[in-house]
Order: C-alpha cells, then sequence, then structure tokens
C-alpha cells in the first residue's frame, strides 16, 4: 500500500450517498486514524460514532495508564468531520477550522474510549459541529468537543 | 534513556516527538513527518498537531513548576486548537508559553510551526489545574 490513505474525493464521488462505515475503513485504518486503529460504531442522520481500544503507546503516564487527551481530540475530529458528510449525506473536502475539547474526567487504563460526532449546523462553506467521548455509557461522558470545519476546494459560486 | 529533563510519555514517542531545542529554557518538541500522523494524503492531521501542542504544552508547565521548586502533578481541563495552516510533510515543531502560573491553575499557549516560527500551522490554548502531590482533592 502506498503512503497515507487513498483521496477519499476520488474513493467517494460527488453524489453518492455517504457511507460513514466505508469511509471509516480508509479514515480509520491509514495514516493517524490507522495508527489509533478507529473503528466504525454507528451514526445517525447528523452523527457518527467511532472507537478507540486502549493501547499502552497511547498513553499519557505511564504510571496511571491513562490515555493522552490528544487521542481524544483525534477521535472527536474525525468523528465530528464524518457527522457533516453524514449530514449531507455526500463527501466535500474541508479542514478543520477549530476544535475544543473539555476533559471532564480522564480514560481509565484498559477502557475503550467512544467518540459520537454531531453536526447541529451546517451552511455552504461552515459545518458547526459538537461531540462527546464516554467509555460505553453515553450518560457517563468524559469528554465534550466543539468546532467547526471550513470546506476547501471545489466551491460552487 | 538520554539525560533529557523531562521524559516525554508513551503517547509522544510513539508519534517520534523528540525534544530538539529549548528556547527561552522552554523545551521545544520536534514531530517528524511518519504515516502514523498524516491526517488527508501528503497533510497532517489535527490531531496529531493538536497532540504536539499538548505535548509542548505540558513541558513548558512542568518546566514552569520545577522553576518554582514545585513537585505539583498537573492535570489538563481543556484545549482550544485553532488550525491555521495546513502540516506540510515536514518536521513540525512546538514550544508551550505559560502565560499564568497561579496555585491552583496554568494558561498556557502552544504554538506549532514548520519552517517559520513566525507563521505557525496551529495554536493550541490550554488550562491546567495544578495539584499537590499526594492529594486527590481537585
Amino acid at each position: 500500500m502506498a503512503f497515507g490513505k487513498p483521496d477519499l474525493g476520488s474513493i467517494v464521488p460527488k453524489g453518492t450517498e455517504f457511507d460513514p462505515a466505508l469511509v471509516n475503513k480508509m479514515m480509520g485504518k491509514f495514516g493517524h486514524g490507522g495508527f489509533l486503529d478507529m473503528e466504525y460504531v454507528g451514526h445517525g442522520a447528523d452523527w457518527v460514532e467511532l472507537a478507540i481500544d486502549w493501547r499502552e503507546d497511547l498513553v499519557a503516564d505511564p504510571d496511571t495508564g491513562i490515555l493522552a487527551s490528544a487521542v481524544i481530540i483525534s477521535l472527536m475530529d474525525n468523528a465530528t468531520s464524518m457527522s457533516i458528510w453524514t449530514k449531507l449525506g455526500e463527501f466535500r473536502p474541508q479542514v478543520t477550522m477549530d476544535l475544543r475539547i473539555d476533559y471532564l474526567r480522564p480514560s481509565p487504563s484498559g477502557e475503550r474510549v467512544y467518540g459520537r460526532g454531531i453536526c447541529y449546523h451546517l451552511t455552504n462553506s461552515i459545518g458547526f459541529v459538537r461531540g462527546f467521548a464516554h467509555n460505553g455509557n453515553p450518560d457517563e461522558p468524559l469528554a465534550h468537543a466543539s468546532g467547526t470545519f471550513i470546506r476547501i476546494g471545489d466551491r460552487v459560486s | 534513556m538520554t539525560d533529557t529533563p523531562y521524559s516525554l510519555p508513551p503517547y509522544a514517542q510513539a508519534l517520534d516527538m523528540t525534544i530538539v531545542d529549548e528556547i527561552d529554557g522552554v523545551p521545544v518538541i520536534g514531530m517528524p513527518f511518519t504515516d502514523r500522523v498524516q491526517g488527508r494524503p501528503g497533510y497532517l492531521h489535527g490531531g496529531a498537531i493538536s497532540g504536539l501542542l499538548e505535548i509542548a504544552a505540558i513541558a513548558a508547565v512542568h518546566r514552569a513548576l520545577q522553576a518554582k521548586g514545585s513537585d505539583s502533578a498537573i492535570k489538563q481541563v481543556n484545549v482550544t486548537v485553532d488550525f491555521m495552516r495546513g502540516g506540510l510533510s515536514q518536521m513540525t515543531y512546538a514550544v508551550g508559553e505559560v502565560t499564568r502560573l497561579g496555585r491552583t491553575m496554568a494558561n498556557v499557549e502552544a504554538r506549532a510551526w514548520q519552517d517559520d516560527r513566525d507563521k505557525p500551522i496551529a495554536m493550541g490554548h490550554m488550562h491546567y489545574l495544578i495539584k499537590a502531590k499526594r492529594e486527590d482533592a481537585a
């Protein structure tokens, strides 16, 4: 396999129904997503849930085994990004403009971490997202996220 | 282990981050471009850039605490990352600046850049809780 992941734009052509499970097979299995080994968990009309298994090399503090907080950022970045395409029903090129994460509690040693990204508003240029991370019970979140993505390239004027 | 004053966590080592320099006594963290940090083809993943910013921020807080003779532990409360430029397939650097170090919390700004420090690819704003060692109360 060549360096990195395939170009999503060529694999998910415009007008094709967006399938988060299929797309995660690329985003979650190559590059940084592949390093973290992100798995597709589920999706709805405007949300996508992904998960990462706890691993020793993703730890911030070897004494406690607590996951590095940046792992949560990557998870929420991918889940929220995919929630935009899911709400839109198709892929469009975009980049993260900003992302904020509030860490309510650490993700404990050995625990799988789930990230649900929700696109709550979409304009022609901007996708507004929020989301949360948990360890299996969505009622007990470990982090909250909010951010924006900006559309790039192929802009229709 | 080398004689680095501060050992980087497993997550940072897995992404090949190292302390490459110091600016005003604060460690500069370097991260080479590898498949492990790639997002869309040819560009850094936002999460990997955020990870670099966080490692730089934590190193800066540790250094600031050390300078005060404190052995307190820190706990991250939140982070906001602005992504300003695409991270290209080359070495990326980051350094943190502790803008305020109080008794209970620290405010930190971290900057990531590639060729030119005046052209950051991302900036992070973080808050850390400072916890005296062997104390469970937050």
